[in-house]
């Protein structure tokens, strides 16, 4: 049975001009395995991971079936979503100075993740705590629980963050551009632990990104997205032969480190915007 | 003397902010024509030393020599007309409730310089905005027409050196490319000079002659963008930065 | 050529039309706030009755008609007559030009001088920072009242004193909120543009300050001004304000005072005008508040 299984989900919001679908009849199935979903600002990515998790305020309005381990999300009461949403559906978010609270010590804030999912003694509490912040390979786990949001870089914040959201080991874990706040040399480290995380508790990952390069190296498929619909849906060792023109003009338009073009491919939206 | 033929020339620069040196012992030269790099991570000092060569960082000591001119420790008239710079978020560097309009024609104003409407004109072509974007306001405008708008006020008072702050960075990587092409098209027009600051190795690699890795606040070494086709760096924080990037 | 896609147009042909379409968009927006209508509507009905007064009052706000003094709110009086027999609603219609031109008076004055205090004082910083808002912090620390009382006993009772009164103790307020705006608008990119262009400082508050500022001083000043008119309803109450026989508000509720338990009427009447105003004046605020707040515009 899948994971997740997403039918015909539409995210539209009111404008003057009447409702706008910003994701527009997205279906998917996900297993034990890693999906990015790439796309421009714009292209209703980050709507789609928050869909899931039902965290579209009103006047957004969400249609369409999401299923998950069987379960109909859209079904739930809030009070039943919010035993799902943390616990069984994790969500990392672009920026950690933002997610994380300032006047709480990172540890506390741990165990608060814990402590809403499960009933645990002080003593294990703490254990646990310390456990994940090795898992996510902070050196000095003792200390760093000690630390404010405010004291810890960017790279440890959202290490922090990643411990946090997966010390209650849920099944599913989605990341929204969770690297693009951090510098490119800590940007490898934080996906690499993310995978291996994803890997050893076997759990599904769906990673958003506007980077596709970035999403190929991580991922096993692709969901490329433009104005709200899929365009392209491959394995990400065949993202070389996407046949959609948007795909493939979202890849020739990245400069290249061995970079020789005078002058780098311009995408001609006329082409596509039928589709 | 190299500093008098160069476009811009560094001799040993610190800069600090309230009193901390963030940035220490800069020294590099750019010849006139020529588009240079400063690659690093955040928090390495590379868009201080920006600042402080057009003036908006004053508390630095050293030797700053912009087209033979000695440098300014505030922004002024003649500073103005030699270089401008291009800010990194297109949506903080254009002022929310002036026109494009506006916008190009304030530098006409501050330097006394007539003909705006023709003038305004010529210089939303020249960056591949048509005229009917002429009155819009920013909100109006999306992230990449909102950079070429300040691309144009940059140029309005036809500056030799243009310095560039992460032009791309807030963009999409279609319209990162349509920005790079334009860069690329405006300096082999008018022969500007470049000085780049970026993280993205792979912008120097397109847009750019020379580089200079900074880490920490300091220049850790100079190379041409052809290391980034070999990976032909010496220092070890450029080697990391390299393979970090993507670079084999 | 005023038409609803001339004005809505996303590619305006002139600065005229750029400029017509805005207010245009906001003119759309502030009436989909009931709230703000409220406002509106109480509002524009004080100014057309301040205008239109000796078309609407029954008689003169003056005179004295012993025979009928007391009267309480009937079909002839409908706000009822005070202690010298003159018609309260009468005297009400007249006390809206009174009030209109306090709350117009003391905006005039008092916010630019707030605004401009405010703007300069962030915008340097360092000593010149320090000297404004510390002058600014001591008008602040007296109670707004006492302050005003205080000027009005100086310069004298009188209604022009009073403004004079009440704008020295309001502007501090938005000199506070110019300096607090004024300090995050200095750091941010466009200012830095600016000055590379070689702006002066004059040009960069001006042109650049200012305007960002008025959105929110606009805001402020309607929310303020129930306030201001309670202050000068204050200050005629005690005497220092409007001096009798003219039909100010407060003067007329300190006229009243005396019958306040066996004729209501003559204190209550002006005082419900004086909350009906002060109430328009927060809707409008509050109304204002969501259509001119710029980081709302542009996203719907």
């Amino acid at each position: 049975m899948n994971l997740l299984s997403v039918e015909n989900l539409c995210v539209s919001f009111p404008t003057p001009q009447g409702r706008v679908n910003v994701v527009d009849g997205l279906s998917f199935d996900l297993g034990q395995e890693r999906l990015g979903i790439v796309g421009e600002s714009g292209s209703g990515k980050s709507m789609t991971g928050r869909a899931i998790l039902r965290l579209i305020r009103p006047p957004g309005q969400v249609e369409g079936r999401v299923n998950f381990e069987g379960v109909d999300l859209f079904s739930l009461s809030e009070r039943q979503m919010r035993t799902y949403r943390g616990a069984r559906i994790s969500m990392i978010m672009q920026d950690p100075r933002y997610s994380l609270n300032p006047v709480m010590t990172v540890g506390t804030q741990i165990e608060e993740a814990l402590r809403v999912h499960e009933r645990l003694p002080k003593r294990a509490m703490k254990a646990r705590v310390r456990e994940m912040l090795e898992a996510v390979r902070i050196n000095d786990p003792d200390r760093v629980a000690q630390l404010y949001a405010h004291e810890v870089s960017g790279g440890m914040g959202q290490r922090v963050m990643i411990a946090m959201m997966l010390i209650p080991r849920p099944k599913l874990l989605i990341a929204d551009e969770p690297t693009s706040a951090l510098d490119v040399s800590v940007q490898g480290d934080v996906l690499r632990l993310i995978d291996d995380l994803v890997r050893d508790h076997g759990m599904g990952l769906i990673l958003i990104s506007h980077d596709l390069p970035l999403v190929a190296r991580y991922c096993d498929r692709i969901l490329v997205m433009n104005a709200g619909r899929v365009v392209e849906s491959c394995d990400a060792s065949e993202l070389h032969n996407a046949t959609h023109p948007y795909t493939k003009g979202l890849l020739a338009a990245v400069p290249q480190m061995h970079e020789t073009r005078e002058e780098l491919p311009v995408m001609d939206r006329t082409l596509w915007a039928g589709t | 003397m190299g500093r008098y033929m160069s476009a811009i020339s560094l001799n040993n620069v610190d800069v600090a902010y309230d009193g901390v040196r963030v940035v220490e012992g800069i020294t590099f030269n750019v010849a006139r024509g020529e588009s240079f790099a400063l690659v690093g991570e955040s928090g390495s000092g590379k868009s201080t030393v920006l600042k402080a060569i057009c003036g908006l960082a004053p508390e630095w000591t050293g030797e700053i020599f912009l087209l033979g001119e000695p440098g300014s420790h505030r922004p002024n008239l003649s500073l103005a007309r030699r270089c401008q710079m291009v800010f990194q978020d297109p949506y903080g560097s254009l002022h929310p409730r002036k026109t494009v309009d506006a916008v190009l024609s304030e530098p006409l104003a501050i330097h006394g310089i007539g003909g705006q409407d023709e003038r305004v004109e010529q210089a939303l072509a020249d960056v591949g905005l048509d005229r009917r974007f002429r009155f819009r306001y920013p909100h109006q405008m999306s992230g990449g027409q909102r950079q070429r708008v300040a691309i144009a006020r940059a140029l309005m008072l036809e500056p030799e050196v243009m310095l560039l702050d992460e032009p791309t960075s807030a963009l999409d990587v279609s319209v990162q490319a349509e920005i790079l092409n334009l860069l690329k098209r405006l300096r082999a027009e008018r022969g500007l000079t470049y000085l780049l600051v970026t993280h993205n190795l792979p912008i120097v690699s397109f847009l750019c002659d020379r580089m200079a890795v900074m880490s920490k606040g300091r220049v850790v070494e100079i190379a041409s963008s052809t290391a980034l086709h070999d990976g032909s760096f010496t220092h070890p924080y450029s080697q990391a930065l390299y393979a970090a990037s993507g670079g084999a | 050529m005023l038409t609803r896609e001339w004005l809505l147009d996303d590619s305006p042909a002139s600065r005229g039309q750029a400029a017509a379409g805005r207010a245009y968009r906001v003119s759309l927006d502030l009436p989909r706030n009931p709230l703000a209508v409220a406002g509106i509507v109480i509002i524009s009905i004080l100014i057309l009755t301040a205008i239109f007064a000796p078309l609407i009052a029954l008689e003169g706000p003056h005179g004295q008609y012993l025979e009928r003094r007391l009267l309480p709110p009937s079909g002839d009086h409908w706000m009822g007559t005070d202690q010298l027999g003159r018609d309260i609603f009468s005297r009400v219609v007249y006390g809206a030009r009174i009030t209109l031109m306090i709350v117009a008076l003391v905006a005039v004055i008092s916010a630019p001088v707030g605004l401009l205090i405010g703007a300069v004082s962030g915008y340097f910083g360092g000593w010149v920072d320090s000297v404004l808002m510390g002058v600014t912090d001591v008008f602040l620390s007296m109670p707004k009242l006492v302050l005003a009382l205080a000027f009005a006993a100086a310069l004298g009772p009188g209604i022009e004193n009073a403004i004079i009164a009440i704008a020295i103790t309001t502007w501090p307020a938005y000199a506070r909120i110019a300096r607090a705006e004024t300090l995050t608008i200095r750091n941010s990119e466009f200012v830095a543009a600016a000055r590379l262009l070689g702006a002066s400082h004059t040009r960069i508050i001006t042109r650049h300050v200012l305007p960002l500022c008025t959105s929110s001083m606009i805001i402020r000043v309607t929310l303020d001004m129930a306030g201001i008119i309670l202050t000068a309803a204050g200050l005629g109450f005690l005497g220092l304000g409007a001096q009798p026989p003219s039909p100010e508000w407060g003067a007329m509720i300190s006229g009243g005072r005396s019958y306040i338990f066996d004729q209501w009427w003559v204190a209550t009447m002006p005082g419900f005008a004086i909350i009906l105003v002060s109430l328009g004046f927060c809707f409008l605020g509050d109304g204002l508040r969501d259509v001119l707040d710029p980081k709302s515009e542009g996203k719907s």
